[in-house]
């Protein structure tokens, strides 16, 4: 018997960002709500972290609204509706059920039904661990237009007596959606993972330590901080170079830098170990969203456009790294 | 090759006055990094990376917090070295 030759996919040569769109939490929470539990102040943390305020979600409003609106608005700056979209995907931590994904409901949610969908938990790097799916997805024809949505209701997740990160968490959500372009659009994504640190970052006991053990209460997130500024401001500036590399452009070429929104300090210490020039447009919505995880990198992004800071066509050099501990950056043209 | 504790030293305080502003002159043996320099967590881990760069040893975090004077940063390169 001749077995047949399989074909496989091919898809267009290049890839672009379409549409962005976010949504945060209704609520600003300034930091003078949060010192008493942290016997900390307004100035401790804005010199430490630069974050004033942070928006978090009302109790009404959970991580699957959040992901729903941003959808709809990246859609919607993308010129496209549900049905255009045949693969969702959806990074977050904060979604608390196992099964079903976030993902499929979203999808059902803005009439993408019956798109691919599936969640991702790649913490703050998954944004742009999504936008390098959806690239490949794209290249390879396995979907033409890809969602990707980065949602997060941090403050679900937080101890108001922990020290380490939870005055930093914010709610929101930010989305694109990735589809064929005729021009390149995202340049290769640069990623990685080092398990070995995962206590770094990491929730104070499992689900399953909570039902068995219920006066541990519920699981909330820690980190070491000096330890994560340590990596993230200097050893991800090389990830971040290496990322200008694949993309075939050098620091004086970027015109914006949307580093994950964790703490304005190693926001400029990036700046410098990159050696951005000064002209480079930078995303500093950490100040009054605060740290958002996976939905802080789009997050920022569609405010800089919102704002009218940043032109169409721009190259930005987007980068993210969290939990894990887990990494991804890639250069991308903004639509 | 091994630097001296007075290269190092002068290094430091090259590195202290590039993260805080502080004339290197201030950056003396005796004086404490957090109570003197009043240099906080994230500037130390700063000032500890730049030095594993420049003096070619490994700190590791765990150790930061031991290292109270600027004399013992200096101690602890100048035994790292070797």
């Amino acid at each position: 018997m001749t077995r047949p030759t399989l074909r496989q996919s091919a898809g267009p040569a290049f890839s672009r960002i379409l549409g962005i769109g976010g949504v945060r939490g209704e609520l600003v929470v300034p930091n003078d709500d949060l010192v008493g539990p942290i016997d900390s102040s307004d100035e401790w943390i804005r010199q430490r972290t630069g974050i004033v305020t942070r928006r978090r979600a009302a109790a009404g409003t959970d991580v699957l609204d959040l992901a729903e609106g941003a959808a709809h608005a990246a859609l919607e700056d993308a010129g496209l509706t549900g049905a255009d979209v045949d693969a969702v995907i959806v990074s977050t931590v904060t979604y608390f059920e196992q099964t079903p994904a976030a993902a499929a409901i979203i999808a059902d949610r803005i009439g993408a039904t019956p798109a691919a969908a599936w969640d991702i938990s790649a913490a703050c790097a998954g944004y742009c661990y999504g936008v390098g799916q959806a690239d490949a997805l794209v290249r390879a024809g396995s979907a033409r237009n890809v969602l990707v949505v980065g949602a997060e209701k941090m403050s679900e997740y937080i101890d108001p007596t922990d020290r380490s990160i939870s005055f930093l968490l914010g709610d929101g959500a930010g989305a694109v959606v990735i589809g064929p372009s005729q021009t390149p659009g995202i340049g290769p994504t640069v990623w990685g993972s080092d398990g070995s640190q995962a206590k770094v970052i990491h929730q104070t006991h499992s689900g399953l330590q909570w039902r068995d053990q219920p006066e541990l209460g519920w699981p909330t997130i820690r980190q070491e901080g000096p330890t994560v500024f340590k990596w993230a401001s200097f050893q991800m500036a090389p990830v971040a170079q290496r990322a200008m590399d694949a993309a075939g452009v050098t620091a004086d070429q970027i015109e914006v830098f949307v580093p994950h929104q964790a703490n304005m300090r190693i926001i400029d210490q990036l700046i410098k170990q990159l050696k951005l020039p000064a002209g480079v447009v930078v995303g500093r919505d950490v100040a009054d969203t605060g740290n958002t995880s996976a939905a802080s990198i789009p997050l920022a992004t569609e405010r800089l456009r919102r704002e009218g800071l940043v032109s169409s066509g721009a190259l930005a050099l987007q980068v993210g790294f969290g939990a894990g501990l887990v990494y991804a950056a890639q250069v991308v043209v903004l639509p | 090759m091994a630097h001296s504790e007075q290269e190092i030293l002068a290094g430091l305080a090259e590195i202290v006055s590039e993260e805080t502003g502080l004339p290197a002159e201030s950056v003396l043996p005796e004086k404490s990094f957090t109570d003197d320099l009043d240099i906080d967590s994230l500037s130390m881990m700063t000032i500890v990376t730049l030095a594993e760069d420049r003096f070619s040893v490994t700190i590791p975090d765990g150790e930061v917090k031991n290292l109270v004077t600027v004399s013992d940063a200096v101690s602890f390169i100048a035994g790292a070295q070797s």
